[in-house]
């Protein structure tokens, strides 16, 4: 069984000019210890199909699926405070932004023990203790001492690990990272990624990669899905997609990156495409 | 030939003013750098926030004073703390920032940002100003039509592209770029990296392209520089230091850029397999 099962996610928004389609038919599968990758540029729909999947637009969003299963339960038939006691515990996301995916009124130490307090029995001394064992786990140095300090005190890479430390604290069977690494440095990128995958093969999660940047999903994942303009293109093992890619979009796209260059001039080939090229080479 | 630039000895110094608790202090931003970059080249500076690429940006771009050391500019020498910068002076170098979407007055229209670094340095006429940004839009690869459009009706490459129109009205020798690629897509990044290059044959443009992107500086760079805590830690031409960097922190840039080869996947499956 999977644990996360998505069929046919659709999520709408009423705009002025009519309902605007935002993620359009996308079907996804993530099993327990598996890293699935979702690559798209910006406006494709990567991180609004998650977001839509944990339930968490809001009201205006207009979301509809055959099938959203979570460990083999309907996250659509669900109540909301079902849900709520699943996400965060079960289900767990890192946002792209660390500094301010935090609240800058409350010390970190708070926060994340705040997340234990609502989803466990823990006393708050045993709360305290999980904190600096968790701060341990995901490297920051002096634990007791920077439970106590405020966002605003920790550097970019060292408030993505307290994101990350949060996420983890209730052993979750599935982290969504949304663009995990896009505001960091390369050498503190590698620092995270290393990070979550040692993280994520010790606890045998399901992982899931939000990422525009191809070196991430590279990096990370064992199965990619390729996403453009809120509809899936393509969905391969990593080796497949970046030895053999099948559809036109994700040869273009792979055609794009500095590194394949072979000339003064990149191509260019995804200005010359249009969508209907674009949706009419999926391959799924 | 004199380069276009010239840097020996750079400093730059920031004060931090004390308080009633706290004393003051001396922050040193960049500590010594010495480089040149000649006509029609590409000089990449590399390195994680903080290094002080964007403080060297400021000082080449003369916003901000140069510390210590000499700066020369097509042979000359600059100090803005010395004396006050010419127009002259002024329209040789321009900067294109990072985020397209801060750096353009939103309330003004495409072609009044065009026009402006020609009202404040020179002394065209409205009628010619026009033809030149007119000109100029065709240049980036946008339309005339775009000229009385505001920013928000443009997407993100769109905006970049305005960006470097608006930095190259004055016909400067020298183009500041502080990461003008790393807030776009892929796909657009290719086209903004190949109109850079075809306006640096086209003008004999010199470029100071400010990244830590290392396979766009590959791509892009006759010369790179290092910087690490304020100090240029390996310099020289791009074949040099990718293929025998010198300094530690330049192989450890290198062993943290991920790895989009085949051969890389296959060898990092191989090694989750073992591990599982």
């Amino acid at each position: 069984m999977s644990l996360l099962e998505v069929k046919n996610l659709t999520v709408e928004f009423q705009t002025a000019s009519g309902p605007f389609r935002a993620v359009d038919g996308v079907s996804l599968k993530v099993d327990e210890g598996e890293v699935l990758a979702i690559v798209g540029e910006s406006g494709s729909g990567k991180s609004v199909s998650m977001l839509a999947a944990m339930g968490l637009l809001p009201w205006t969003a207009k979301v509809t699926a055959d099938v959203l299963t979570f460990n083999g339960r309907d996250m659509q038939a669900m109540s909301d405070s079902d849900r709520r006691k699943i996400i965060g515990k079960d289900i767990a996301m890192i946002f792209q932004e660390p500094i301010a995916s935090l609240n800058p009124c409350f010390t970190v130490g708070y926060q994340i023990e705040e997340v234990l307090r609502i989803h466990t029995d823990l006393s708050r001394k045993a709360r305290r203790d999980r904190a600096i064992e968790l701060f341990q786990s995901v490297g920051i140095p002096n634990p007791e001492e920077r439970l106590g300090h405020f966002p605003h005190q920790m550097s970019g890479g060292q408030c993505q690990r307290v994101m990350i430390a949060t996420a983890l604290a209730c052993n979750p069977k599935l982290l969504i990272a949304d663009e995990p690494t896009t505001a960091l440095d390369v050498t503190i990128q590698k620092q995270i990624l290393d990070l979550l995958m040692k993280l994520q093969a010790e606890h045998g999660m399901g992982l899931i990669i939000i990422t525009h940047d191809m070196g991430v999903v590279a990096e990370t994942a064992d199965r990619v899905i390729v996403q453009y303009k809120g509809r899936q293109i393509e969905e391969a093992d990593v080796l497949s997609l970046f030895s053999a890619p099948k559809s036109v979009y994700t040869k273009a796209l792979l055609s794009a990156l500095p590194e394949n260059a072979t000339g003064e001039r990149l191509p260019t080939i995804t200005e010359k495409l249009t969508d209907a090229e674009i949706f009419a080479g999926a391959v799924r | 030939m004199t380069p276009v630039l010239e840097a020996k000895n750079l400093k730059r110094d920031y004060h931090i003013p004390g308080s009633l608790f706290k004393p003051a202090k001396t922050v040193h931003a960049v500590k010594g750098v010495s480089f040149k970059v000649e006509q029609g080249k590409t000089l990449a500076i590399v390195g994680e926030s903080g290094c002080g690429k964007s403080t060297l940006a400021r000082m080449v771009t003369m916003i901000d004073p140069i510390t210590e050391g000499d700066m020369l500019i097509d042979g000359r020498k600059v100090d803005i703390a010395q004396e006050p910068l010419t127009a002259e002076m002024r329209s040789k170098v321009q900067i294109v920032f990072q985020n397209p979407y801060g750096s353009l007055n939103p309330r003004k229209k495409i072609g009044d940002i065009l026009t402006e670094p020609l009202i404040i340095n020179t002394k065209v006429p409205a009628d010619e100003r026009r033809d030149r940004a007119m000109a100029m839009l065709k240049k980036v690869g946008l339309e005339e039509k775009h000229y009385g459009r505001y920013p928000h009706m443009f997407s993100g490459g769109q905006r970049q592209r305005v960006a470097i129109a608006r930095a190259l009205m004055l016909n400067p020798r020298l183009l500041v770029l502080d990461e003008p690629v790393s807030a776009l897509d892929l796909s657009v990044q290719a086209q903004v990296l190949n109109l850079l290059a075809d306006l640096q044959d086209e003008f004999k443009l010199t470029y100071v392209f400010i990244s830590h992107d290392l396979s766009v500086v590959r791509h892009i760079a006759d010369d790179v520089m290092v910087m690490y805590f304020g100090e240029a830690v390996e310099y020289g031409s791009r074949d040099q230091v990718f293929g025998n960097p010198q300094h530690s922190y330049t192989k450890t840039l290198f062993a943290a850029t991920p790895r989009v080869d085949v051969d890389a996947i296959r060898a990092r499956i191989e090694r989750r397999k073992r591990v599982a």
